[in-house]
């Protein structure tokens, strides 16, 4: 299995040097590969696995538990305006 | 006729009437200050652990019961990957594979025709924040934008409708039968305006009898169920236009402009879309059992439709009342007290829809704004049947009530507005009207009776319409055969 690379990293906005491409192509193709070994169970029988642990339901209560450190959050915003994360021009 | 036939689907996002957050305890109030109601797990700060509101999933059972949707044994989170500046994680967690219900449906009508339109999915979701765009008034042409997460983490109710929808008009109508039925259900605020209730539509048109369908828009920014229609409207005419030009339909998204009140075409840097869903590993399934689902459709109560069944039936009222009473979910509850203590549901209703709405209107209020209750409302009709005060007064007295938040009793007694049954006080102004009026007298007696009408008015006017009517049409017709 061939992974496009390049389309890969676009989605997630990483610039890859030409040697990178090459290196990441190889490897994710030799993982992708592995994980192939599965197509030769018999999986008819057995439901999608979405978790690896038994458990369902985990559910809280609707209360409001107000957050202490709001200010420590907005201070990692690069720049901040009127209490708002100021961010570059969205559309091209 | 047109020669196309219009598809509509709708997307429904509407904000679920909880405390606090999807997936933190975060609170989901409105109108704070920027970035207030924000901490680690809604902002996606590394290690933190998202945990699932339980009001949440049973605002959006009780909404797929009410729906006739079949709730799925169990439904899975997944993360829905991409890059937006209103998403601060880079992925949004919603239902995707595997739903929390699936295949219901909804009745609409429009221009007195019923129609029916699937539902295909209900699911759940989060909320992004907010952006604020800067240098211009929308997202086009602006230099930077701010952003709000105090949004960003609501419990999102997505509902997916079929392709059934045929017309703008009946995507409105489909619009407002939900609104009402969420308002109902007590699920959601449903107020287009405000963004507690948003749709996007799939649109396309096909020729009258082709089973595939054409190539579809997506059309967003549609805020007020003016907008769906007139956004339908023009990208409905569009469709046509390009078709009989020659040319073809580009797959995309549109905005709807409400100024120009047409769509525009809009690329985004996220141009591929490409979200790699994956199941949330930090969220587990949703099993609901079926004593708790059981539980949640106790909470719904009476549906819309059956409501409006029920006060045609049991109270007598006509489809167009028993129409405007349900209106509004307040209004039906207001309804419903007052007869419980009155049962004269037609006399009750007339004052609902007729005095008190007026009020209502002219003050653009509620009736769950103000500070009236059913019971005052019955203590005044229960004058009027005691004979305390007249039909007339009762509409002077439930205005003086509504604007002065006094009781009923002290109204009635200060303003001197009680009904005169005293038969020696209604002769005394019977002879003073008798006095005054020489000529009409003349003619009654002269044979032309309907005079008496005249006289009876000038007696109710000289009392300032305090006496009663029933005692002085009596006594005037008495006091004129012995004079």
């Amino acid at each position: 299995m061939k992974i496009d690379v390049e389309h890969v990293a676009k989605l997630a906005r990483l610039g890859l040097s030409e040697e990178e491409k090459k290196l990441f192509a190889d490897q994710l193709s030799a993982i992708f590969e592995f994980a192939e070994m599965l197509n030769k169970l018999d999986t008819k029988n057995t439901p999608p696995t979405s978790h690896a642990i038994p458990m369902k339901n985990v559910l809280r209560e609707d209360k409001v538990v107000p957050c202490k450190n709001v200010e420590d959050i907005l201070a990692n915003a690069p720049e901040e305006e009127a209490h708002m994360f100021k961010v570059p021009r969205i559309l091209e | 006729m047109s020669k196309y036939e219009t598809v509509i689907g709708l997307e429904i996002h509407a904000q679920l009437l909880t405390e606090s957050k999807m997936f933190c305890g975060c609170s989901t109030k409105f109108g704070n200050k920027p970035n207030t109601n924000i901490c680690p797990v809604c902002t996606g700060q590394p290690g933190v652990l998202p945990v699932t509101n339980k009001k949440a999933i049973e605002l959006a059972i009780k909404t797929a019961i009410a729906l006739s949707c079949k709730i799925e044994p169990s439904s899975v989170f997944a993360r829905k990957n991409y890059f937006y500046p209103d998403l601060p994680k880079a992925y949004q967690v919603s239902q995707y594979e595997l739903p929390l219900a699936t295949g219901g449906h909804i009745e609409i009508e429009v221009a007195g025709q019923k129609k029916r339109i699937g539902i295909i999915r209900v699911h759940l979701e989060e909320d992004a924040g907010k952006l604020v765009h800067q240098g211009a008034d929308r997202i086009m042409g602006s230099d930077s934008s701010l952003v709000d997460y105090n949004r960003t983490g609501v419990p999102l109710m997505e509902i997916v409708s079929e392709p059934d929808i045929r017309s703008p008009l009946e995507a409105k109508a489909f619009m407002e039968t939900l609104q009402h039925l969420l308002q109902f259900i007590q699920v959601c605020d449903a107020k287009m305006e405000e963004g507690s209730l948003r749709c996007d539509a799939n649109i396309s048109i096909r020729p009258v009898g082709d089973k595939k369908l054409g190539t579809k828009t997506e059309i967003k920014n549609m805020n007020s169920f003016r907008g769906v229609l007139k956004a339908l409207g023009s990208e409905e005419k569009r469709h046509a236009e390009v078709k009989e030009a020659g040319g073809t339909i580009i797959q995309e998204t549109r905005y709807f402009d409400d100024t120009t009140e047409t769509t525009t075409g809009m690329r985004s840097k996220e141009s591929a879309h490409d979200y790699r869903y994956f199941p949330e590993p930090d969220l587990v399934p949703v099993e609901p059992e079926g004593a708790w689902i059981s539980e949640i459709k106790k909470t719904i109560g009476e549906l819309p439709e059956a409501k409006k069944q029920r006060f045609e039936t049991e109270c007598g009222l006509s489809a167009a009342d028993a129409e405007l009473l349900i209106s509004s979910p307040v209004l039906a509850a207001f309804f419903e007290q007052a007869i419980k203590l009155h049962d004269k549901p037609k006399i009750v209703a007339n004052w609902i829809m007729g005095d008190l709405t007026a009020y209502l209107n002219e003050n653009k209020k509620a009736i769950d704004e103000i500070d009236f209750t059913p019971a005052q409302l019955v203590e005044i009709l229960k004058s009027i049947d005691k004979g305390t005060i007249s039909g007339k007064i009762a509409k002077t007295v439930l205005v003086e009530v509504l604007k002065s938040g006094k009781q009923v009793k002290d109204v009635i007694a200060e303003s001197g507005m009680t009904q005169v049954s005293d038969e020696g006080e209604i002769i005394k102004i019977i002879k003073e009207v008798l006095k005054h009026n020489p000529g009409p007298v003349a003619e009654y007696k002269k044979g032309k009776k309907a005079t008496i009408g005249f006289l009876v008015g000038q007696v109710m006017k000289a009392s300032k319409g305090r006496a009663n009517p029933g005692m002085a049409n009596k006594l005037l017709a008495k006091l004129l055969a012995e004079s």
